[in-house]
C-alpha cells in the first residue's frame, strides 16, 4: 500500500484521456479509433457502445462507467486519496462512494470531493499507525529481550532451584532423623512424668477416701464413743439393702459385717466401700442426678440447614449437586458434634460438683523433661519448616517449568502478559482478562459473582498469523446454549489495554487487547525528503 | 354431527409441551420469571405450544353451549306479520318459540351482488356491540321487493341482482337462489342460537366468590346427581338450575328460566317426541338427515344416562367462567350468537385466517372448530385449528362453477365449524355415487359461533372469485399501497445491540454486495421497554444513526408495542393515566397486566381520542430520535398479556363506550395498527405513505399495512406452512404478508436458511428475523458457499420490484391478492383446489419454492389447458397442464412465467430499492401459443400519496400481438415524469425476425439490434431506449 501511495503522484502529472470508470492501467484497452473487444474476448462491438448504458459484454467490460452491467466495476481515481474500484451497482445510485464523487455523475446527487480531506486524515492515521507500530515494535523488541533475560533467569532459577531442591531434600531427611531422635527421649520423659502423676493421683484419691470414711464415721458416731453401732447406722435409711426403705437392725449388722459396732479403722477397711455410694452426708446436700445426655438428634433438626455454597461451575450441575450433598452430610456430622457439647458444659443451675480428681491439673514437667520436650519441638519445627520449603520449592519449580515451556509467541513477546490482568468497564459490566488464564464478566452494579467467559484454550489466529488472537473456552454454560467462550483479538498498540468487548453471537464474546507484542515490524522509514502532499 | 356430542369426554389434546409452564408456575412466583423460565424450558425441551394454556371449544362455555345445539328443528320462527320493507332494508321479527323472546332480522340487498343479514334482540336489556370502523362506508344498498308470498314464506327479489331470497317463516330459514339453483341457505340446519340478555339471577353463582368456582362446580354436581337419581320428580319446585323433566310445559319453562338452550340437546334426547321432530326437521334440509340420525343413534346408544347431568354442568359457564386461575365475571351473562350456512354444491372452503393449517379448510366434525381469537401463542404448532395472532372472519367457498364468500362481522371470540357430506368419502366412493347416480349433491355447512355482539353477516355471492374479492374489498377496503422500499428486503433480529451494531450490519450489506432496504430494532432498543424512547447507553445518537442509514438509502423500523410501562417517570404512561385512556378493569380502575416491561397499562385503542393521542406521538417532536426514515412495528397487539387468561386480556375489562373486552377483543390489534399508520401519515403532513407491520389483525387491517405470521420456528414444516398461511390471508384481503425468514425460534441450518431466503424472496413481505437466543445469521455469516445463493435470491427479489409494485397497485386498486392460490386462476381445474406448496404471483408467475431438506427435485404442477410456462432461469417452455419433475440444486428457485404475460424487471440490482427507482426497465414478454402477451407496469415516486392526490403515477399497459409489442397508457388520468426508460425487451417463444423496428410518436422509425437464440426461442431486443411514460411500439419483421 505504501508503495502504491508513493508511486501515484508522479503519474498524475499528465491527464490521460480514457472512458469513464477506466483505470489508468486499463486505458489502453479502450481505443476510440477501433471497435471494442470485451476484455474476455467474447464479443467485439462498435466503440460507441462502450459506456452507452447498455451491457453488451458478459464480463461487463464495455460499461466501465455506467451501472448497466451487473458484474462490472467502476474505477475512481480519487486524486488526493487512494484509487478504488467500486461495484457498477453503486454508479449513479444516489450514494457517493468515490471520494472524488465521480461515481455520481448522473443521479442528481452532488457529491463533494472529499479526497484531499480523506487523504489528509488517512495520512494522519497512517502516520499515527506507523508511529504506533514503530513504537510498539520497539517496545516489543524490549519485551522480547526482557523475556529472553527473564527466561534465562528463570531457567537459571530453575536449575538453581532444582539443585537446591536436592540439598533441601537431603536436609529434610537429616532433620527428620534429628526430629525422630529428639522425640525418643522426649517420649520417655513424658511417659515417666505421666506415670508419676498417675501414682500421685491414686495416692491422693485413697487419702480422700479415707477422709471421707473418717468424716462419715464421725457423723455416724452419734454418741461419740469412737465406734459406730448398728443403731447409729440405722439413722441412715438410704443404706437400706432390701429395698423396703428402712435399714433394719439386721441389715445394719450385715453391713457391719455381723458385728454390732465398729471402730474407725475397720469401718474404713470393711464397711465404707460397701456403703459409700449410697451414703448421704448429713451436711452436704444430696448429689443431684447426673445431667441427662441431651437428645442428639434434636438440635440437628431444629437447625436450619446451612445454605449450600453456590456452585461456581454451573455447567456441571449434576456434579455440583453431588458435591452439595456431600457437603450436607459433612455438615450433619458437624451438627452432631455440636450436639454433644452440652455434655461437657453442665447446666448453669447445677450445684458445684464435689471436687473431683480430674480437675486437678498435671503439674508442669520438671525442668529436665521440659528441656527434652523443647528440644524435640525445635527439631519438629525445623523439620516441618524444611518440608514446607521443599513443597514451596517444588511448586515454584512446576510454575517455572510451565512458564518457561509456555508458547508466548514466536519470540516470547507475549510472556509479559502472564500473571497480569486487564479490565474494561462498560455500562453494565466489568470485563476482566487475565491472559493465558481466563476471562470474566462481573455486573458493574449490585455486585454479583463473576461469570466465567472462558479459560485459556489456545492461540486462535489464522494459520499464517496464529498469534493474532486467543481463544478462551469452556466458560460458564449458557442457558440453553453453548458454554461461554471468548476470542481475544490482539491489536498493535503502545500500551497494553483491553479496548473493547462485544458479544457478536449469543455467548460468544469478542475482546480486543491492545499490546505492543502484536506490533509487526514496520516497513523501513520513508526517506525524510519524501513527498507527503499526496497519497 | 358427531362433532358435538354433549356427553363426549373431554378432548383436551395433550402435547409434549403440556405441563411445561405449570411446573414452572409452581416454582416461580414472579410472572416475568415465569415467562422467561418457561420460555427457556419450553424452548429447550419441547419446542411446542403448551396447549393447556388455550381453551378448547369444550372449555369455552359459549362454544360448548352453541355446539350443543344439534341440527334439527329451529325454535325460531319469522313473524311474517311484522315484515316491513323499507327502501334500504327489510325487517322482520323472529320469535324463539320456546322462550318467546323476539329478535329482529334486518335483511339488505347490497349492490355488487351481496346480501347483508343482521339479527339483534328486538328489545335488548343493553345494546349489543356492532363492530365499527371496519367497513369503509355504509355499503350501498340494492332495493328488495316482494315477488312472491305464501303462508309460510316470502320471496324477495333484489334489484340489480340476478338472485332471489326466500324467507321461510317456520322454522326460520333463508334461501338464496339464482335462477333455479340454490346458492346458499341460512339456518337450514336450525343452528341459529341467540342468547338474549337476561337479568342476573340471584343464584348460587352470584354469591359464591369468583375464586370459589370449583366449589360451585361441586354444588352443581351434587344437584345434578340428585336430579339424575330421581328425574321423574322434577317439577317447577326444583331450583332454577335443575329444570324439571316433566311435561312439555316444564321443558318450555326451562327455556324461559334459563333463557335459552339450557339443554336443547339434552331435552331432545330424552323426549322421544321432540327427537322425532328433529328428524322431521332435518329431513327437509336434504343431505343432512342421515348424518343427524346416525349421530343421535350413536349418542343414545352409547351414553343414554349421562346427558341430563351434562346439561347442568354447562350452566356455570353462562354467568361466570373460570379458566385455569382466571375468572371471567360475565356481568351481563350469556350473550353468544350462532348461525349456520349451507353451501350446496361446494366442497372446497378457504379463508378464516389465522391458522397454521393447510390452505383448504378441513372439516371439523369430531375435532375442534377453527377458532378466531387473537392470541400470542408461544411456539405454535402446525396443522391445527387453534387461534393465532389475528382473525379475519371471512370464508370463501369455491366450486368449478361458483364462488361465494361469507363475512361474519363480529369482533368477539368466534369459532367456526365446517362439515361436509362428502368429507369422509374416498374418491372411489364419490365416483361410485356418481356412476350410480345416487350421490347427494356435495355440500359444505359452515357454522359460526361468537361470544357476544350481534349477528352481522355479509353474503358475497360472486359469481366468480374475482367478484368475491371485489365485493369484499368494497366493504373493508383494499391493501394500502406500500411504499416501494417496504417491498425490498428487511433485516431484523431481536436485537441489534446498539448503534454500532446497526451500522456494522448496514455496512455488511455493502461489503458483501447484498441489497437491503430496512434494518429493524426489537424491544431492547427502547429505554427499559418504554416505547417511543431509546436506551441511552446503546442508542445515544439515534438521529445520527438514522442519518447514516439514510445516506445509504436505507430505513429503520423500530418496534412500538401497545403495552405501556407503568412508571411515573414515563411520559406516555403519565399522560395516558391522567387522561384516563387506559383500558379499565371491571371496577373502573386502570387495567394492569404483565408484559415485556413488567407491569403495563394497555391503551384503549377503541377510543378515538386514544388513537388520536397515539397518532400524535409519532410527530418528530414527540417521538424523540425519530426521523422520516424511521418506520414502525406493532407487536404484541392481540393484546398479549403474560399473566392474563390465554395470555391476553380479561374479557370483563372495560373499554370506551362501556363495552367489554369480550366485545372488542379481535379488533384491538386492528385499532393499534390503524392509529400507528395514521400517526406516520400525520407526521409527514399527510404526504408520505406509512409502513407499519402488525402481528394482530382483523378484517380491514389491509388498509394499514403489513402483517406477518408471528413467532415461527426454524424448521422445514414452518417454511412450508408460510405458503398456505399467506395465501389464506391474501384471499381475505391481507396481501402484504410474510413469515420470519429463517424462523424466529431455533437456529436454521444453512440449507434451511438458504431455502427460506428463496421462499421469502417470492412472498410479499420479505423479512429475516430471529429470536434473542439464536445465533447471529446475517447472510454473510454463513459459510461462503452459500453467499451467492442468498445474493441470487435477493437479486431476484429486487429485479422483480417493478412487478411486485405493480401487483400491489392492482391489489390496492381492485382488491385482488398479490399472492394467489392456483385455483383462483384455474377455477375449473379440480387438481389445483388443494395445492398449497406452490402459488401464483398475480396471474403471471408460478412459484414452487423448494421446501424439503436435501431436495434433488420438485414436482411442479403447471396448470392451464393449452397454456405454456417458461422457466424464468432457463427459458425452457413447458405445456400445461402437467406435473413437471424439475431437478433442483440448492441454488434453484423454481419459477415459471405464464405464456401470455409480460413482467417488468429492474436488472440493475443495487443496494436498496431507492437506488433503483430511476433505473431502466427490462420487459420479459412470455408469448402464449397464440403469440400474444399482456402486462402492466405501475410507477410513481414510490413513497407519497401524490399518486392519489395529484394523479402523479403511470399505469402502462404492454400488449403483444401480431408480432408487435405496444406500450400504451392503462390509465390516462395518471401523469408522472420519470427518467425510467426501456432498457431491453426479452421475448420468450419468438422466432427470429429479419428486423426489429421501434416506432414512437413524432419520430421516424428506427431499427433496433437484437439477438435471437434459436434453441430457446428467446429474442433479446437491444436498448429501445424510450421513456417508460411514452407510447411506443416495437415490430418484429
Amino acid at each position: 500500500m505504501f508503495l502504491l501511495v508513493l508511486l501515484l503522484p508522479a503519474c498524475w502529472a499528465v491527464e490521460v484521456r480514457r472512458p469513464r470508470g477506466v483505470s489508468l492501467t486499463n486505458h489502453h484497452f479502450y481505443d476510440e479509433s477501433k471497435p471494442f473487444t470485451c476484455l474476455d474476448g467474447s464479443v467485439t462491438i462498435p466503440f460507441d457502445q462502450v459506456n452507452d448504458d447498455y451491457c453488451d459484454c458478459k464480463d461487463g467490460s464495455d460499461e466501465p462507467g455506467t451501472a448497466a452491467c451487473p458484474n462490472g466495476s467502476f474505477h475512481c481515481t480519487n486524486t488526493g486519496y487512494k484509487p478504488l474500484y467500486i461495484s457498477s451497482r453503486w454508479v449513479n445510485d444516489g450514494v457517493c462512494d468515490c471520494c472524488d464523487g465521480t461515481d455520481e455523475y448522473n443521479s442528481g446527487v452532488v457529491c463533494e470531493n472529499t479526497c484531499r480531506e480523506k487523504g489528509r486524515k488517512e495520512r494522519e492515521t497512517l502516520q499515527q499507525m506507523a508511529e504506533v507500530t514503530r513504537e510498539g515494535f520497539r517496545l516489543k523488541k524490549i519485551l522480547i529481550e526482557d523475556w529472553k533475560k527473564a527466561r534465562e533467569e528463570k531457567q537459571q532459577q530453575l536449575t538453581e532451584l532444582q539443585t537446591r531442591k536436592k540439598s533441601l531434600e537431603d536436609q529434610v531427611e537429616v532433620l527428620r532423623t534429628a526430629k525422630e531422635e529428639a522425640e525418643k527421649p522426649e517420649k520417655e520423659a513424658k511417659e515417666q512424668h505421666q506415670k508419676l502423676w498417675e501414682e500421685q493421683q491414686a495416692a491422693s484419691k485413697a487419702q480422700r477416701e479415707q477422709e471421707l470414711a473418717a468424716s462419715a464415721f464421725q457423723e455416724l458416731d452419734d454418741n461419740l464413743d469412737g465406734v459406730v453401732s448398728a443403731v447409729e447406722l440405722q439413722t441412715h435409711p438410704e443404706l437400706d439393702t432390701d429395698g423396703d426403705g428402712v435399714l433394719s437392725e439386721g441389715e445394719a449388722q450385715t453391713l457391719l459385717g455381723g458385728d454390732s459396732q465398729m471402730d474407725p479403722t475397720s469401718f474404713h477397711d470393711r464397711v465404707w466401700a460397701a456403703i459409700r455410694d449410697k451414703y448421704r452426708s448429713e451436711v452436704l446436700p444430696t448429689t443431684p442426678p447426673a445431667p441427662s445426655v441431651p437428645d442428639l438428634t434434636e438440635p440437628k433438626e431444629e437447625q436450619p440447614p446451612e445454605p449450600s455454597q453456590p456452585t461456581e461451575e454451573e455447567e456441571e450441575e449434576e456434579e455440583g449437586e453431588g458435591e452439595t450433598e456431600e457437603e450436607e452430610e459433612e455438615e450433619e456430622e458437624d451438627f452432631q458434634v455440636q450436639g454433644e457439647q452440652p455434655k461437657e458444659a453442665p447446666p448453669p443451675l447445677a450445684p458445684p460438683q464435689p471436687a473431683s480428681p480430674t480437675e486437678d491439673k498435671m503439674p508442669p514437667y520438671d525442668e529436665q523433661t521440659q528441656a527434652l520436650i523443647d528440644a524435640a519441638q525445635e527439631a519438629r519445627n525445623k523439620f516441618e519448616e524444611a518440608e514446607r520449603s521443599l513443597r514451596d520449592m517444588e511448586e515454584a519449580i512446576r510454575n517455572l517449568e510451565q512458564e518457561i515451556s509456555f508458547d508466548f509467541g514466536p519470540s516470547g513477546e507475549f510472556a509479559y502478559l502472564y500473571k497480569q490482568c486487564y479490565e474494561l468497564t462498560t455500562n453494565e459490566y466489568v470485563y476482566r482478562l487475565c491472559p493465558f488464564k481466563h476471562v470474566s464478566q462481573q455486573p458493574k452494579l449490585g455486585g454479583g459473582s463473576p461469570t466465567n467467559l472462558g479459560t485459556w484454550g489456545s492461540w486462535a489466529g489464522p494459520e499464517h498469523d496464529k498469534f493474532s488472537s486467543m481463544k478462551y473456552e469452556q466458560g460458564t454454560g449458557c442457558w440453553q446454549g453453548p458454554n461461554r467462550s471468548t476470542t481475544v483479538r490482539l491489536l498493535c498498540g503502545k500500551e497494553t489495554m483491553v479496548t473493547s468487548t462485544t458479544e457478536p453471537s449469543r455467548c460468544e464474546y469478542l475482546m480486543e487487547l491492545m499490546t505492543p507484542a502484536a506490533c509487526q515490524e514496520p516497513p523501513p522509514e520513508p526517506p525524510a525528503d519524501g513527498d507527503h502532499d499526496e497519497l | 354431527m358427531a362433532a358435538s356430542f354433549p356427553a363426549s369426554t373431554h378432548t383436551g389434546p395433550t402435547s409434549p409441551g403440556a405441563g411445561c409452564s405449570s411446573s414452572c408456575s409452581e416454582r416461580l412466583m414472579s410472572w416475568t420469571g415465569l415467562v422467561l423460565a418457561c420460555l427457556g424450558v419450553c424452548l429447550g425441551l419441547t419446542l411446542a405450544v403448551d396447549r393447556s394454556n388455550f381453551k378448547t371449544c369444550e372449555e369455552s362455555s359459549f362454544c360448548k353451549r352453541q355446539r350443543n345445539i344439534q341440527p334439527g328443528l329451529s325454535p325460531y320462527r319469522a313473524l311474517l306479520d311484522s315484515l316491513q320493507l323499507g327502501p334500504d332494508a327489510l325487517t322482520v321479527h323472529l320469535i324463539n318459540e320456546v322462550t318467546k323472546v323476539l329478535l329482529v332480522l334486518e335483511l339488505q340487498g347490497l349492490q355488487k351482488n351481496m346480501t347483508r343479514i343482521r339479527i339483534d334482540e328486538l328489545e335488548p336489556r343493553r345494546p349489543r356491540y356492532r363492530v365499527p370502523d371496519v367497513l369503509v362506508a355504509d355499503p350501498p344498498t340494492a332495493r328488495l321487493s316482494v315477488s312472491g308470498r305464501d303462508d309460510n314464506s316470502v320471496e324477495l327479489t333484489v334489484a340489480e341482482g340476478p338472485y332471489k331470497i326466500i324467507l321461510t317463516a317456520r322454522p326460520f330459514r333463508l334461501d338464496l337462489l339464482e335462477d333455479r339453483s340454490l346458492l346458499l341457505s341460512v339456518n337450514a340446519r336450525g343452528l341459529l342460537g341467540f342468547e338474549h340478555q337476561r337479568a342476573p339471577r340471584v343464584s348460587f353463582s352470584d354469591k359464591v366468590s369468583l375464586t370459589l368456582g370449583s366449589i360451585w362446580d361441586k354444588i352443581k354436581n351434587i344437584f345434578s346427581r340428585q336430579e339424575s337419581k330421581d328425574p321423574a320428580e322434577g317439577d317447577g319446585a326444583q331450583p332454577e338450575e335443575t329444570p324439571g323433566d316433566g311435561d312439555k310445559a316444564s321443558v318450555r319453562g326451562a327455556w324461559l328460566e334459563h333463557g335459552w338452550l339450557g339443554g336443547w340437546s339434552g331435552k331432545a334426547h330424552r323426549k322421544p317426541e321432540l327427537r322425532l321432530a328433529v328428524r322431521e326437521g332435518t329431513a327437509k334440509t336434504g343431505g343432512k338427515e342421515r348424518a343427524v340420525c346416525d349421530g343421535q343413534g350413536l349418542l343414545s346408544a352409547s351414553q343414554p344416562e349421562e346427558t341430563p347431568g351434562k346439561t347442568e354442568r354447562d350452566e356455570p359457564g353462562a354467568w361466570e367462567e373460570t379458566f385455569k386461575t382466571h375468572s371471567d365475571s360475565k356481568p351481563y351473562g350469556p350473550t353468544s350468537v350462532g348461525l349456520d350456512f349451507s353451501l350446496p354444491g361446494m366442497e372446497h372452503v378457504y379463508g378464516i385466517p389465522e391458522h397454521a393449517d393447510s390452505l383448504r379448510l378441513k372439516v371439523t366434525e369430531g375435532g375442534e372448530p377453527y377458532r378466531l381469537y387473537n392470541l400470542d401463542v408461544f411456539q405454535y404448532e402446525l396443522y391445527n385449528p387453534m387461534a393465532l395472532y389475528g382473525s379475519v372472519p371471512v370464508l370463501l367457498a369455491h366450486s368449478p362453477h361458483r364462488d361465494l364468500g361469507i363475512f361474519w362481522l363480529n369482533a368477539a371470540e368466534t369459532w367456526v365449524d365446517i362439515s361436509s357430506n362428502t368429507a369422509g368419502k374416498t374418491l372411489f366412493g364419490k365416483m361410485l355415487d356418481y356412476l350410480q347416480g345416487s350421490g347427494e349433491t356435495p355440500q359444505t355447512d359452515v357454522r359460526w359461533m361468537s361470544e357476544s355482539g350481534i349477528i352481522d353477516v355479509f353474503l358475497l355471492l360472486g359469481p366468480s372469485v374475482s367478484d368475491v374479492f371485489r365485493q369484499y374489498a368494497s366493504l373493508t377496503g383494499t391493501q394500502a399501497l406500500p411504499p416501494l422500499f417496504s417491498l425490498g428486503y428487511h433485516q431484523s433480529r431481536w436485537n441489534y445491540r446498539d448503534e454500532a451494531d446497526v451500522l456494522a450490519v448496514n455496512q455488511g450489506f455493502d461489503d458483501y454486495n447484498l441489497p437491503c432496504d430496512v434494518i429493524w430494532l426489537d424491544i431492547e432498543h427502547a429505554d427499559g421497554k418504554r416505547y417511543f424512547t431509546w436506551d441511552p447507553s446503546r442508542f445515544p445518537q439515534p438521529l445520527t444513526m438514522l442519518e447514516k442509514l439514510a445516506s445509504k438509502k436505507r430505513k429503520l423500523v423500530a418496534i412500538v408495542d401497545p403495552h405501556i410501562k407503568v412508571d411515573s417517570g414515563y411520559r406516555v404512561h403519565e399522560e395516558l393515566q391522567s387522561q384516563g385512556l387506559y383500558v379499565k378493569t371491571r371496577d373502573g380502575s386502570d387495567y394492569e397486566g404483565w408484559c415485556w416491561p413488567g407491569a403495563a397499562g394497555y391503551p384503549d385503542f377503541t377510543n378515538p381520542r386514544m388513537r388520536a393521542w397515539w397518532a400524535n406521538m409519532f410527530n418528530f417532536d414527540d417521538y424523540k430520535g425519530s426521523a422520516p426514515n424511521l418506520y414502525v412495528w406493532n407487536d404484541m397487539n392481540e393484546p398479549s398479556v403474560f399473566n392474563g387468561p390465554e395470555v391476553t386480556m380479561l374479557k370483563d375489562a372495560q373499554h370506551y363506550g362501556g363495552w367489554e373486552h369480550r366485545d372488542v377483543h379481535n379488533i384491538y390489534g386492528f385499532y393499534v395498527h390503524m392509529a400507528t399508520a395514521d400517526g406516520l401519515v400525520q407526521r409527514s403532513g399527510g404526504v408520505e405513505r406509512p409502513f407499519v407491520l402488525s402481528r394482530a389483525f382483523f378484517a380491514g387491517s389491509q388498509r394499514y399495512g403489513a402483517v406477518w405470521t408471528g413467532d415461527n420456528t426454524a424448521d422445514w414444516d414452518h417454511l412450508k406452512i408460510s405458503i398456505p398461511m399467506c395465501l389464506s390471508l391474501g384471499l381475505v384481503g391481507l396481501s402484504f404478508c410474510g413469515a420470519d425468514v429463517g424462523g424466529f425460534f431455533k437456529n436454521p441450518e444453512p440449507e434451511l436458511l438458504v431455502r427460506w431466503y428463496q421462499m421469502g424472496a417470492y412472498q410479499p413481505f420479505f423479512r429475516a428475523h430471529a429470536h434473542l437466543d439464536t445465533g447471529r445469521r446475517e447472510p454473510w455469516l454463513l459459510p461462503s458457499q452459500y453467499h451467492d445463493m442468498i445474493r441470487d435470491a435477493l437479486g431476484q427479489r429486487y429485479a422483480l420490484l417493478p412487478f411486485w409494485y405493480t401487483l400491489f397497485y392492482q391489489a390496492h386498486r381492485e382488491g385482488f391478492p398479490v399472492m394467489r392460490p392456483l385455483w383462483v386462476h384455474y377455477p375449473q381445474d379440480v387438481s389445483t383446489f388443494s395445492i398449497d406448496d406452490q402459488f401464483l404471483l398475480g396471474d403471471s408467475l408460478l412459484v414452487h419454492p423448494v421446501s424439503d431438506a436435501g431436495a434433488h427435485g420438485v414436482q411442479v404442477y403447471l396448470p392451464g389447458q393449452g397454456e405454456v410456462w417458461y422457466d424464468v432461469q432457463s427459458y425452457q417452455k413447458h405445456h400445461g397442464p402437467q406435473t413437471l419433475y424439475l431437478p433442483v440444486t440448492l441454488s434453484s428457485i423454481p419459477v415459471f412465467q405464464r405464456g401470455g404475460t409480460i413482467v417488468p424487471r429492474w436488472m440493475r440490482v443495487r443496494r436498496a430499492s431507492d437506488c433503483m427507482k430511476d433505473d431502466p426497465i427490462t420487459l420479459f414478454v412470455a408469448l402464449s401459443p397464440q403469440g400474444t402477451a399482456e402486462g402492466e407496469l405501475f410507477l410513481d415516486d414510490g413513497h407519497t400519496f401524490n399518486y392519489q392526490t395529484r394523479h402523479e403515477f403511470l399505469l402502462r399497459r404492454f400488449s403483444f400481438s401480431g408480432n408487435a409489442l405496444v406500450s400504451s397508457s392503462a390509465d390516462p388520468k395518471g401523469h408522472f415524469e420519470t427518467p425510467v426508460w426501456i432498457e431491453r425487451v426479452v421475448i420468450m417463444g419468438a422466432g427470429k425476425p429479419a428486423a426489429v423496428v421501434l416506432q414512437t410518436k413524432g419520430s421516424p422509425e428506427s431499427r433496433l439490434s437484437f439477438q435471437h437464440d434459436p434453441e430457446t426461442s428467446v429474442l433479446i431486443v437491444r436498448k429501445p431506449g424510450v421513456n417508460v411514460a411514452s407510447d411506443w411500439s416495437i415490430h418484429l419483421r
